[in-house]
């Protein structure tokens, strides 16, 4: 007898093998397609040969008002928005000021406290308050903005709207009507003012108070008037921020002289007011653009000017999704400048004066997407998707290669892209400090200087570029990075305490000069010769994480050089920025990026009153030494000079020798680019070189196409091993669906006896 | 059931205000109001004023959970923890430190998240069943064997090695798909592939393997033997009714993950640059904005409690035993 264990399968109807017949040529069809445009592509692929710069960010902007605004991040933004009246040149170097929508580099005006003019070179003793006089050049008009717009009568038709009316609004695209008006002074007088706005929290209204005519009192009247607006609205209104107009409160160091005319008072003399005039704080703002976004209900829409912001530059930005894309399009409205037609010795043989004349800005668009990891960063740059890239520690080894002798060059696979590098030291500085105040390291007694010195020739940060950056910077010799006035190159300029000059170069003392010094600052062999018991110093740093413990670790072995230990105190940046203001820190590691390229913005981060603890200024140190002070005093308000450099060159001989920094290191920065982006040269101090630069979208398409070619074997291997799984699978399945079992007929018939 | 459901939603309460204290303590322990006004305004040139002035706009300067200057209920009502969490209740959830509306940004990020979660969701489900039911279909043989080996060994396996292995495949050697981005509407297609592709192969080794673990625990069951005898189809078996009693532990997983699908995901969202709710929340840890920190957590919470209520709600529909009193 047989009997049927399982049952067949039912047969596949006709019509489900149609469907599946369809399905598979699709599919087919699908992976086969050809297109130009690469399946990888991340753009829409009508963008694919248009004039757009395609770069990214990592973080959202936190700020884009240009009154608050104090990162680089942002800068990135709004440097291509605003303009302030003045600039730097894009190719020369040193970095030299020119006007931007002035029609000349100011000139201070000097005067007594009788209100007499004084001469040019009068001492600094003898100024009272200096004046700038400010033209702008006529005919500079705003991006198109809803606040311009006016009704027939010529009214404002958006700056008083209500409820009602902003129920159909949520951006600005929502506004039927845009319009435009002409640049004046009074915008830029509006600016200065907003320094001292309370809901603002402007950095640099502590630093401007104390040289603006005027305007640490003006904040004040603010204050008292906001408090006032603020408690006048609370009792009948909702908790939304009160307007306060800054047109009604004149601030005398700050005014309006004619139409296209506006002056500043600074109090004695401040020469470093104008390097201030070419950053996005003295942009100016037009009063109604203010006016539009503190209307009641457009905060609660996310419409604020540190949102939206409004300028004249070359571009204006229109999409602003800081959670995916931000977009900047060239401004309609923009004037046109001419791309310089003089820079630098080498800058036409590089091709950099190949767009001489010709009116900026070059792109139409340029797009910065969120990328918030690395990897896909550089994998994107790497397929053509970025014009422009960093190099990162995980990309250095593929991208960046040392010759013979010792220079940075690319890498053959990045020379076959045709990819480009190009390098600049960074206007910044690196330092270890020693807390001034701390009674083993710090003082100006001749046993703590030797031991300062002594621990500046241990610390080897030769070896720590090498290791930990990738070669990526310069040992410094002293405060001021190269590139800025005051910065000496060659023997003149090394640290004759820390190093010798040898065979042309700088080489750092040998660590017997440091044992001796450690020696005869009390403490041979790293043992405290009062006590006998082993030098201790403790290290604050803000780097405490897992990343950190390999340069941790370093710093501990340099210590270990001259017996000292060093005790490393991790925390949060916040708790080290706490620390350092109660100067509870010994040693800590620190930086400065400069503001502008001048020896005063580096040097008064060691200047006795600007100290940490006492005085709450940035010198971290609490460095404090009268002839340096005196000297600095002088030098700050000198002109570049030789008479300057002689200055600079005495204070650097006491920094050198009272050591009250491990003078680190100066980054350098690498940056890649596409052979299709053009007039490429790192200006550390501008903020509006995005107009400079020109891409050759025809190439970019092309090339694309060339390295994003879909590679489909694999695919096709990865369904032929499926299928080869499939089938026994299958063929298993079946053989099981139709076995049988069988019935032994003895057994049976057994049974059946029984 | 709806008195059940109304027990469930009261028993929230507390749980909600527990987990908005210990929310509040968790971040107050690692950041002062003074870390995140000193976060907020910058590095440079940052006065002790500015700091207070900060503090004082957003009402951090209270005191934290208890004002021993004022008197009566203010001594509770005046403080940080007061202010900051009443208004969650309402699912008001303010602004955040920076001054954007909460609300408008969850808005605008959670559909970028459910973009990825809710595909992952439906094609694991889909991949994970069908590789489970294979396994089950084939137990005892060398396929199950090697399939179980292949779960272990995926499920070994780094989420973070699938991510960059993924775009490092996919995206960067076979140039079959973007690495990264997102675009919305019909675009985010593309952008999508990959994150779902390695959300889905991410999941396999632990979901097969689980899924597995039921349907042998079903087919071992005397109703299915009774199947088998009564002349079935193993094909029927396994999908007529293993597949149908299996569904109760499934739905436990999957319905208390649905509320919860809109949360996004920090790691996927941060290497694909997704907008999603997932970065929102890194981004607000990041930037020591405890408003964003707050609302996260608290709106995670309730979508938690809602999953388990909807769960509790499917197991009546599944199985007719139960019955929510």
């Amino acid at each position: 007898m047989t009997a049927t264990f399982l049952s067949s399968p039912s047969r596949p109807k006709a019509r489900l093998k149609n469907c599946r017949r369809l399905v598979v040529v699709f599919f087919i069809t699908w992976l086969t397609a050809c297109s130009d445009t690469p399946w990888n592509d991340p753009y829409p692929t009508a963008e694919s040969d248009e004039n757009i710069l395609y770069a990214s960010f990592s973080e959202r902007p936190k700020h884009l008002d240009p009154a608050r605004s104090y990162s680089s991040n942002e800068y990135a933004f709004i440097g291509q928005i605003y303009e302030p009246p003045l600039q730097y040149h894009y190719l020369k170097r040193p970095y030299e000021l020119i006007p931007l929508t002035a029609t000349e580099v100011p000139r201070a005006k000097f005067y007594d406290s009788a209100d007499n003019p004084l001469p040019n070179d009068a001492g600094v003793e003898q100024i009272a308050y200096s004046i700038y006089d400010i033209h702008i050049r006529p005919g500079i008009r705003y991006q198109p903005h809803p606040a311009f717009a006016t009704n027939s009568a010529g009214e404002p038709r958006y700056l008083n709207l209500n409820a009602a009316a902003l129920d159909a609004i949520h951006t600005l695209a929502d506004f039927s009507e845009t319009a435009s008006r002409e640049l004046i002074a009074a915008d830029y007088v509006y600016q200065i003012k907003r320094l001292a706005h309370p809901r603002i929290h402007s950095p640099i209204l502590g630093i401007m108070s104390e040289y603006i005519v005027g305007l640490k009192a003006y904040a004040q009247t603010l204050d008292t008037a906001y408090g006032t607006l603020t408690k006048q609205l609370s009792d009948s209104d909702s908790s939304r921020p009160p307007y306060l107009d800054l047109t009604r409160y004149p601030l005398e160091g700050a005014e309006v002289v004619d139409r296209y005319t506006y002056r500043i008072k600074i109090r004695g003399k401040y020469p470093q007011l104008i390097y201030w005039l070419s950053m996005p704080f003295f942009s100016p703002m037009a009063a109604e653009v203010e006016r539009f976004y503190a209307q009641p209900g457009m905060k609660e829409k996310n419409l604020t000017l540190d949102w939206y912001p409004v300028g004249t530059g070359a571009y204006m930005l229109t999409v602003n999704n800081p959670n995916r894309q931000m977009v900047l399009e060239r401004n309609p409205n923009y004037r046109g400048e001419p791309y310089p037609s003089a820079g630098e010795k080498g800058d036409a043989a590089q091709g950099l004066l190949n767009d001489a004349g010709k009116t900026m800005p070059f792109i139409d668009k340029v797009v910065y997407s969120l990328e918030k990891e690395n990897i896909p960063y550089w994998s994107k740059f790497l397929q053509g998707y970025y014009d422009v890239s960093g190099v990162s520690s995980d990309s250095f080894d593929q991208a960046i290669s040392f010759n013979s002798q010792g220079d940075t060059t690319l890498t053959q696979e990045m020379a076959t892209k045709g990819i480009e590098l190009t390098t600049a030291v960074a206007a910044s500085t690196y330092y270890m400090g020693f807390n001034m105040r701390d009674d083993v390291v710090g003082g100006n007694s001749e046993r703590a200087r030797k031991l300062r010195r002594a621990i500046s020739i241990a610390v080897d940060y030769e070896e720590y570029i090498s290791i930990f950056m990738n070669g990526r910077g310069i040992a410094a010799q002293g405060i001021i990075p190269p590139g800025i006035f005051g910065y000496r190159s060659g023997k003149q300029g090394i640290n004759p305490y820390v190093y010798d000059w040898v065979n042309g170069k700088p080489k750092r003392k040998p660590i017997a000069v440091a044992q001796q010094l450690l020696a005869e600052a009390g403490y041979p062999g790293g043992v405290d010769s009062n006590t006998g018991k082993p030098l201790l110093i403790y290290y604050d740093t803000a780097a405490s994480g897992p990343d950190s413990k390999a340069v941790l670790n370093w710093y501990s072995k340099q210590f270990e050089k001259l017996n000292i230990q060093l005790i490393i105190r991790g925390s949060d940046y916040n708790r080290f920025q706490e620390k350092m203001s109660k100067g509870t820190a010994q040693l800590f590691f620190w930086g400065w990026n400069a503001d502008y390229p001048d020896p005063e913005n580096f040097m008064f981060l060691l200047y006795g009153p600007n100290g940490k603890v006492e005085f709450r200024g940035e010198n971290a140190a609490n460095y404090q030494n009268n002839n340096f002070d005196q000297l600095f005093e002088q030098m700050k308000n000198m002109d570049s000079s030789p008479q300057r450099q002689q200055l600079i060159n005495q204070m650097n001989g006491i920094l050198h020798r009272d050591a009250p920094w491990l003078w680190g290191f100066h980054p350098k920065q690498f940056t890649l680019h596409h052979a299709w982006y053009k007039n490429a040269k790192a200006n550390l101090m501008s903020h509006n070189t995005l107009q400079y630069k020109r891409i050759d979208p025809q190439l970019r398409k092309q090339k694309r196409t060339q390295w994003n070619q879909p590679v489909m074997w694999p695919l096709y291997l990865v369904i032929a091993l499926l299928a080869v799984t499939i089938v026994p699978a299958l063929y298993s399945y079946r053989r099981r669906e139709r076995q049988t079992v069988q019935i032994d007929a003895v057994d049976h018939t057994k049974r059946s006896a029984s | 059931m709806i008195a059940y459901i109304i027990r469930r939603i009261l028993y929230a309460i507390p749980i909600l205000i527990g987990v908005n204290l210990i929310t509040f303590m968790l971040f107050f322990m690692v950041n002062t109001p003074d870390d995140m006004a000193r976060m907020n305004l910058g590095v440079k040139h940052v006065t002790a004023e500015a700091i207070e002035k900060w503090k004082h706009e957003r009402g951090y300067d209270k005191p934290m959970l208890y004002n021993s200057q004022a008197s009566g209920s203010a001594a509770l009502t005046d403080t940080i923890l007061f202010e900051k969490s009443v208004n969650l209740f309402a699912f008001d959830f303010g602004r955040s430190d920076s001054g954007r509306d909460i609300s408008y940004d969850i808005s605008q990020r959670m559909w970028p998240s459910l973009a990825i979660a809710l595909p992952t969701l439906i094609v694991g489900l889909l991949v994970y069943i069908t590789f489970a039911m294979l396994l089950a279909f084939f137990r005892a043989t060398y396929i199950d064997y090697w399939g179980v080996v292949l779960c272990v060994v995926l499920m070994s396996i780094s989420g973070m090695f699938y991510i960059i292995g993924g775009q490092y495949l996919i995206g960067k050697l076979l140039h079959l798909v973007p690495i990264s981005g997102y675009d919305g509407g019909s675009d985010a297609l593309k952008f999508l592939i990959l994150p779902v592709i390695i959300g889905v192969i991410g999941g396999i080794g632990s979901s097969t393997r689980w899924y597995r673990t039921i349907f042998l625990e079903e087919i071992g069951k005397d109703y299915v033997r009774t199947a088998r005898a009564k002349g079935l189809s193993e094909q029927q078996v396994l999908f007529k009714h293993v597949l149908k009693n299996a569904m109760i532990p499934i739905l436990t997983g999957v319905v208390v993950s649905l509320p919860l699908l809109f949360m996004g995901s920090l790691i996927v969202e941060s290497f694909f640059g997704i907008p999603g709710l997932g970065s929102y929340t890194i981004d607000a840890i990041n930037s020591q904005d405890f408003a964003i920190v707050r609302a996260m957590v608290f709106l995670g919470s309730v979508l938690y409690i809602i999953g388990l209520i909807l769960t509790d709600i499917s197991y009546t529909l599944v199985d007719p035993r139960v019955s929510l009193a």
